[in-house]
């Protein structure tokens, strides 16, 4: 009797601790982070987004977004970020979570090396890894240097812009410095389409 | 992707500096609040509300009662208010949460582990994220930091009952620990570009002729607790590897810094508080030796790019982030699993087979190098009892510790201790393997099917979080086996944790004498690695046979 009277009553002070400490920690920290942040960051705090030429929110530069069609076409004028277990659904994320020696996983990325291939008119063994694998988040912005440069003539001869012209824009969305040596060089695609778009509106 | 060695030893090298300048500073703060006697007028002002009495002092079972107590009304407020989702504000158009979901969601965030069995985009609203999953981030860090905080004071207290207060602890660590700190690193993962509001945004992508919404959320306040309390439940599904939650490879080694950065300092502030700073040494030192050990062996697995499929795609890739790339990746998988934290910034499910075995064996050891927030601590300090243990029966002498004596008593505790979690692991692991109905939902082929369950329930009962993510556990079965996994592993512990505080802080200290083991040095702390390592291996081997090194090695 004496341990459950005992319980009660440090139930009852567990209730009210977690009331109040869910307003500190739950509402007030919380609420804090928000008022900072759009104090002094706001691009970042709402999601980095970016615009397109006419002032038109386009993207967010952390977000992949898709240049397939519904059927699954790939359109040619774009550049095209690495496979998404998600389909680029920035409402979703997750990796395809396949083991290493996956007979479905070895499937996708023989699929993905073909289909690479035949849209860049390259044989199979120049398809780098990152342009046949799925990456962590499905949402992956950012593409090998490799890949990006291996899409430069479609995306220059779809567009009618000189290759020079496209590679410049790809180099201007390549990360370099310490976050490149942090992680690995980069290529952001979806901030380079947002550009691409600026630099030939005929589409 | 290739491995960059230099990157990889220059990151290692720069975690290790940092971590070694910090934790005396910090770890001299946080034994001044764990010692302190005064209480500010906020803190105050919250006793009075939530009807503390700042001034008791528990005994080990009442501050044991207080514990499960708060620990059980957290689980049925997280359950509850989930349950009720659909009709509190700030949800959207979300209903209330599955019954099995929302109860092992309260669970795994009460006990600190933050296995995400739900899918948070389309289950949780910014209610549940802020007010419940944020909080509990906060509280069961904050639990697990009280409890050792608890077996110190048995140590160091002598011929006494009272081993202090759980809710003036509780509160102290929270607020004066815990919130600054979680404060100032969200506002750097902001200026980083992690999402903090509480609007979605739509966009047009001209690309594929669509209208998108782009997510938003209070990310990065739950981001900074999430490390830093080694939790590890992710505001969205993918996770640290999502650009929302880690957007570039600064921002990841920040992450990384955080989940370390209380486990390596509370060592410090043992020493301190047993008025012995080579003890705290010699646990840092040992803590410090096993992470530098598993991350080379994870680097090496890593750049080894084992695998079928990673040949077949020319290298590794599936489950990477470019931005990323093998690196960070592997210095994140090594530090999220041998703490209690269980973020991922990477599909551990993907990685090479023996890097997913390292993995798992991280948090076999028991999640000690340096470990979960308080948890990490007292493992180490139970396998300290065990080595003092086997040294005593070496020299044939009645062990000590500290001056205080490991009688039959003690050493049941720790040997409890160290059998509860392989024997809750490899239990539900086995009933699982047995019922064919459960492991459908382990959709991989082959051992790595095994490994998908094995690294499921070593994760649950270690109250890690990762996961090899093709397991779907939100199904009733899976559901309550992982509920059951979290919490033997959590509060099992913790009852013999306390009960060995207990103990020790009734006993008299005994002066050493000459045939009184050193508890510091480089003899003993390469008998405690020994002994953490060795009673890992008996407990897991045949389990990790048939797993992650049949996968590995029979390639």
């Amino acid at each position: 009797m004496n341990t459950l009277t005992g319980y009660l009553r440090q139930a009852g002070t567990a209730v009210r601790f977690l009331l109040f400490a869910t307003l500190v920690l739950g509402v007030a920290y919380p609420l804090a982070v928000f008022g900072v942040g759009q104090l002094i960051a706001p691009y970042q705090a709402n999601g980095s987004i970016i615009k397109d030429s006419a002032g038109t929110p386009a993207a967010s530069a952390l977000i992949a977004q898709a240049s397939a069609n519904d059927a699954g076409a790939q359109d040619p004028k774009w550049f095209h970020a690495r496979p998404s277990a998600v389909k680029w659904d920035p409402a979703s994320s997750s990796a395809s979570n396949l083991g290493p020696n996956d007979p479905k996983l070895l499937d996708a990325v023989a699929a993905n090396r073909a289909a690479v291939a035949s849209a860049e008119g390259i044989s199979e063994q120049q398809v780098p890894a990152d342009a046949v694998t799925a990456s962590g988040s499905g949402l992956d912005p950012d593409i090998s240097p490799a890949y990006a440069k291996l899409q430069v003539p479609r995306v220059a001869a779809a567009r009618h812009l000189s290759a020079d012209t496209v590679m410049s824009l790809v180099n201007k969305h390549t990360t370099g410095g310490l976050t490149a040596f942090l992680g690995q060089p980069s290529v952001n695609v979806t901030a380079l389409n947002v550009d691409l778009a600026a630099a030939s509106p005929s589409k | 992707m290739t491995f960059n060695t230099a990157s990889f030893v220059i990151q290692v090298a720069a975690l290790l500096i940092v971590l070694a300048a910090l934790h005396k500073p910090f770890g001299i703060y946080l034994a001044r609040v764990f010692e302190g006697t005064t209480s500010s007028r906020p803190e105050r002002l919250f006793y009075r509300l939530a009807g503390i009495d700042a001034g008791t002092d528990q005994t080990w079972s009442v501050y044991l009662r207080s514990v499960l107590a708060f620990s059980a009304v957290s689980i049925l407020a997280v359950f509850g208010l989930q349950r009720l989702q659909g009709v509190l504000p700030g949800s959207g158009s979300l209903p209330g949460v599955d019954p099995w979901i929302a109860m092992n969601t309260a669970i795994s965030f009460v006990t600190n582990t933050n296995w995400q069995t739900y899918v948070p985009e389309t289950t949780v609203g910014i209610f549940v994220q802020m007010c419940l999953l944020a909080v509990q981030n906060f509280l069961s860090a904050a639990v697990g930091i009280v409890v050792v905080v608890a077996l110190i004071r048995g140590i160091a207290r002598t011929r006494t009952h009272r081993l202090g207060n759980f809710w003036v602890d509780l509160a102290r660590t929270s607020f004066r620990i815990l919130l600054p700190i979680a404060f100032v690193a969200a506002v750097v993962m902001v200026l980083g570009g992690v999402v903090q509001n509480f609007w979605s945004t739509d966009v047009t992508n001209q690309a594929a002729g669509i209208s998108q919404s782009i997510p938003g959320g209070p990310v990065a306040s739950q981001e900074a607790i999430k490390e830093l309390g080694t939790n590890g439940g992710g505001y969205f599904n993918a996770n640290s590897a999502h650009p929302f939650e880690n957007p570039n490879a600064l921002i990841s080694f920040f992450e990384v810094f955080l989940i370390l950065l209380i486990p390596s300092a509370l060592p410090y502030a043992f020493g301190r508080m047993v008025g012995d700073q080579k003890q705290g040494y010699t646990v840092a030192a040992v803590m410090g030796t096993l992470w530098l050990a598993s991350i080379s062996l994870m680097g090496w697995a890593v750049a080894s790019g084992q695998g079928a499929a990673t040949a077949a795609a020319g290298g590794l890739g599936e489950g990477f982030e470019q931005r990323f790339g093998p690196v960070p990746s592997a210095i994140f998988a090594t530090s999220t699993t041998l703490t209690s934290t269980g973020a991922v910034n990477v599909a551990h499910d993907s990685l090479p087979p023996l890097a997913g075995g390292v993995a798992m064996v991280n948090m076999m050891l028991g999640e000690v190098a340096p470990g979960g927030t308080g948890s990490g601590l007292y493992g180490l300090l139970i396998l300290s009892i065990i080595s003092v243990f086997i040294a005593g029966l070496m020299v044939g002498r009645t062990p000590e510790y500290l001056g205080k004596k490991i009688g039959p008593t003690e050493m049941k505790l720790a040997a409890m201790y160290i059998l509860v979690t392989p024997t809750v692991v490899l239990a539900l692991a086995g009933i699982t393997v047995l019922i064919p109905d459960a492991m459908a939902n382990a959709p991989a082929t082959g051992p790595h099917q095994f490994s998908e369950v094995l690294y499921a329930f070593t994760s649950g009962a270690n109250n890690n979080g990762s996961a090899f993510g093709g397991i779907t556990t939100s199904g009733p079965f899976l559901s309550v086996m992982m509920g059951l996994a979290m919490l033997l592993g959590r509060f099992l512990p913790i009852v013999l944790v306390l009960a060995l505080a207990g103990s020790l802080a009734r006993q008299g200290k005994i002066p050493a004498s000459a045939g009184t083991v050193p508890t510091h040095g480089l003899l003993f702390g390469g008998l405690l690695l020994g002994v953490t390592v060795i009673l890992t291996a008996l407990s897991y081997f045949p389990a990790l046979a048939l797993g992650p090194l049949a996968e590995g090695l029979l390639k």
